[in-house]
């Protein structure tokens, strides 16, 4: 499987005009049709949501508008704030120099204050990323509508929630009104038929999608994940493959909700107990797409043929597998892609037929909303364990998705397998997955990252990032360049 | 919202697809608390080289196209993060509309929230604006929305879709959550009834604010 253009879209069979009389509805529909509050023709309806996420970078201008407009937040309850952007990971208790952060922490905190939302600011025990947080604690809950000012809110969808990222003009309006406008998206089922190969993980199964349809290539579409392989996964792996689908164009990233679901959710502190938990589950359990139910379009992954990737561009839909060379840009059929693809590999100073294994690193991060969950954690710790980062590697750094993901490796000792191969053990944050703080690469250095993004300068100025998953991450720390992680042996469980 | 009704001005090219809105305001630019002064930012790291000298091999940075209003782009414009920081510097920069063959779904809703319209043309018909922008040094476009059509002086005229419901809202300028407060007894129904979702359990174990409160407020 080499890299596609975009306009790869004969693998998608488009169903123009879906059987509306069938009487089953897919997952999307049923939270959807659960959610309206209002509804009229040629309208996008009204939409209630039930748990609105906010952080530091995208709030503060919408809780201005409320305030100039004379408005309150309508269901504080229902509004969840952290600060993770632009937090420090080294040490909190040192004052935060950056003038421009600081003020945004402290308008978080006042507005936070102000309207009685709850706030895991840096000193709390229970801070982190929010797309990590809300589930972790629970408040991410099956059949929800959930937004947050970051794309990467597609990630809640894991638990069968439709979950999406949205602008800070609709911020206001849901802190507001609890509602927002939303005209409807067509759905694709993602199928994974089979199961997954050894050594790969859901990030390769996203990141081979995204590759196949491009990353326009799901514009107007809420994609849900089917199949073998996707029902065989964790709900940490399925948070990963969610988080995704934005980079794949997608609204939003959804998977049924299962007894993998429950079982996860079941205790967590947010969640119902008892008869209430027992309810819970019986809806959750009604929400899975009926059989009869029809998609607008459907594509189909054959598991078995999944490898490792590395993305080798300036976009995620800029992917090969590890074993594969960089793309030589005349290879495109579209003259505009064939110019996207000259551009990236000149940003990423790699030249055509490179043997992906071939490519140096400067930096490793292991972290983001993507990849910093314990299990993430776990599985590349796997790989590190008895060996040491690489001499010609700059810097190895984990970044734990929340500090309840960091205190639970610290008890099973993980931390110190990281640290004792030359990793740095970091505080809970995005950190270099956007480099809002000092966590950053200098122009020029090459990055194995299992973060979501590798757009020219996402990582700093002028800085070169390739996405793996947390495996491929670890194992290119030890060697300082790309390896096959199928290749390493004692793999077990570490994927 | 200043109303979008109709709009005559320059075309900028922008002949890159899939550009992101990291490109638009690079994140450094995502800590200030205000809607205002991004236009300065706009493509930061592609306008400016070290020590924020105008890159002279910027598009934006040629003379012929100061003062333009208009972008013509390729697809996907506006991928990647939500941030509206993006459409915020992109009408603070003086733009007013887009044209391009489709764009990324989040800032596509963040551009009606802002007074900009976005226009989607067919591929073919885009290459021809870029072809024109190239030949004629201040080649401009009227983009006007009550008739849904683009024209420029030498007979060109291009037809355009749009949703109703937002061609209507950029055309009166409207307030959103305005529109939305008119079914607040709707609203108040719903929440009423009590959907079927399951409450959120009060936890005892969460913690919310600091454990180690005004460590970070100081200077």
């Amino acid at each position: 499987m080499g890299p596609a253009p975009p306009t790869d879209w004969n693998r998608i069979s488009a169903r123009k005009v879906p059987d509306k009389m069938a009487a089953g509805r897919t997952l999307y529909e049923k939270i959807w049709d659960a959610h309206v509050v209002h509804e009229e023709p040629g309208q996008p309806s009204l939409i209630y949501i039930d748990r609105h996420l906010i952080h530091e970078g995208t709030s503060p201008q919408a809780l201005a508008g409320l305030k100039a407009a004379n408005r309150k937040v309508r269901r504080p309850e229902l509004t969840f704030a952290a600060m993770d952007h632009s937090v420090s990971t080294k040490n909190r208790l040192l004052p935060v120099v950056d003038e421009d952060a600081r003020n945004q922490f402290e308008a978080l905190a006042k507005n936070c204050e102000e309207h009685g939302v709850h706030l895991f600011d840096m000193h709390s025990k229970n801070q982190g990323i929010v797309h990590v947080i809300g589930p972790e604690l629970g408040i991410t809950q099956p059949g929800q509508t959930i937004v947050c000012g970051d794309s990467h809110t597609s990630t809640h969808g894991a638990f069968g929630a439709l979950a999406f990222g949205i602008g800070t003009s609709e911020i206001e309006h849901v802190l507001a009104t609890q509602c927002l406008s939303q005209f409807k998206s067509k759905t694709m089922n993602v199928e994974f038929q089979g199961k997954r190969p050894h050594g790969v993980t859901s990030k390769d199964m996203i990141l081979a999608v995204i590759g196949k349809i491009g990353i326009a290539g799901g514009t107007g579409y809420v994609f849900e994940y089917t199949g073998e392989a996707v029902r065989g996964l964790s709900m940490e792996a399925r948070m990963t493959m969610c988080n995704m689908s934005i980079e794949g164009g997608a609204r939003a990233g959804m998977v049924a909700p299962d007894d993998t679901t429950f079982t996860y959710m079941e205790g967590r502190p947010f969640v119902p107990r008892g008869k209430e938990f027992e309810e819970a589950v019986a809806y959750w359990r009604s929400l899975a797409t009926d059989k009869d139910a029809k998609y607008d379009s459907t594509l189909t992954i054959h598991s078995g043929e999944l490898a490792p990737m590395v993305t080798w561009g300036t976009n995620p839909g800029m992917v090969t597998q590890v074993t594969d060379k960089v793309p030589d840009p005349q290879s495109f059929n579209d003259p505009v892609d064939r110019a996207a693809a000259s551009r990236a590999l000149e940003y990423m100073d790699l030249k055509p037929g490179t043997k992906i294994e071939d490519i140096a690193l400067d930096r490793v991060f292991i972290g983001s909303c993507t990849n910093s969950r314990l299990e993430d954690l776990r599985a590349a710790a796997k790989v590190v364990a008895g060996h040491h980062v690489a001499k010609s590697l700059k810097q190895a750094l984990v970044v734990p998705g929340s500090r309840a993901v960091k205190a639970e490796a610290e008890a099973e000792g993980l931390d110190q397998i990281f640290r004792d191969a030359g990793f740095e053990w970091r505080d809970a944050g995005c950190s270099m997955c956007i480099g809002m703080n000092d966590d950053v690469l200098l122009s020029g250095e090459r990055s194995a990252s299992t973060s979501n993004r590798n757009f020219e300068g996402r990582q700093g100025k002028g800085s070169r990032t390739h996405l793996v998953s947390p495996v491929m991450a670890a194992a290119a720390a030890l060697e300082g360049h790309f390896v096959d992680i199928r290749k390493i042996k004692d793999l077990e469980g570490a994927e | 919202m200043e109303p979008f009704i109709k709009h005559t001005g320059m075309v900028a090219p922008m002949d890159r697809v899939n550009v992101d809105t990291d490109q638009m305001v690079p994140k450094q630019f995502l800590k200030l608390l205000t809607r205002q002064g991004y236009g300065r930012v706009l493509f930061y790291d592609w306008r400016y080289t070290a020590g924020e000298k105008p890159n002279p091999d910027f598009v934006l940075n040629q003379p012929r196209y100061k003062g333009a209003s208009i972008i013509v782009a390729r697809a996907n414009f506006g991928c990647g993060s939500s941030r509206e920081h993006a459409p915020w510097a992109i009408l603070d920069y003086g733009f007013h509309a887009i044209l391009a063959p489709s764009y990324a779904d989040i800032f596509y809703n963040n551009c009606f929230k802002n007074g900009i319209l976005p226009v989607t043309l067919s591929n073919e018909q885009i290459d021809e604006i870029f072809k024109r922008v190239e030949k004629e040094p201040g080649y401009s476009l009227t983009v006007d929305l009550e008739n849904n059509v683009v024209t420029d002086n030498h007979g060109l005229r291009y037809e355009f879709e749009i949703d109703p419901f937002r061609r209507d809202c950029l055309l009166r300028g409207l307030d959103d959550i305005g529109l939305t407060l008119v079914h607040e007894t709707k609203i108040s129904s719903f929440e009423a009834k009590g959907h079927k979702h399951p409450k959120l359990h009060s936890p005892v174990d969460v913690k919310f604010h600091s454990d180690t409160p005004h460590a970070a407020h100081h200077n």
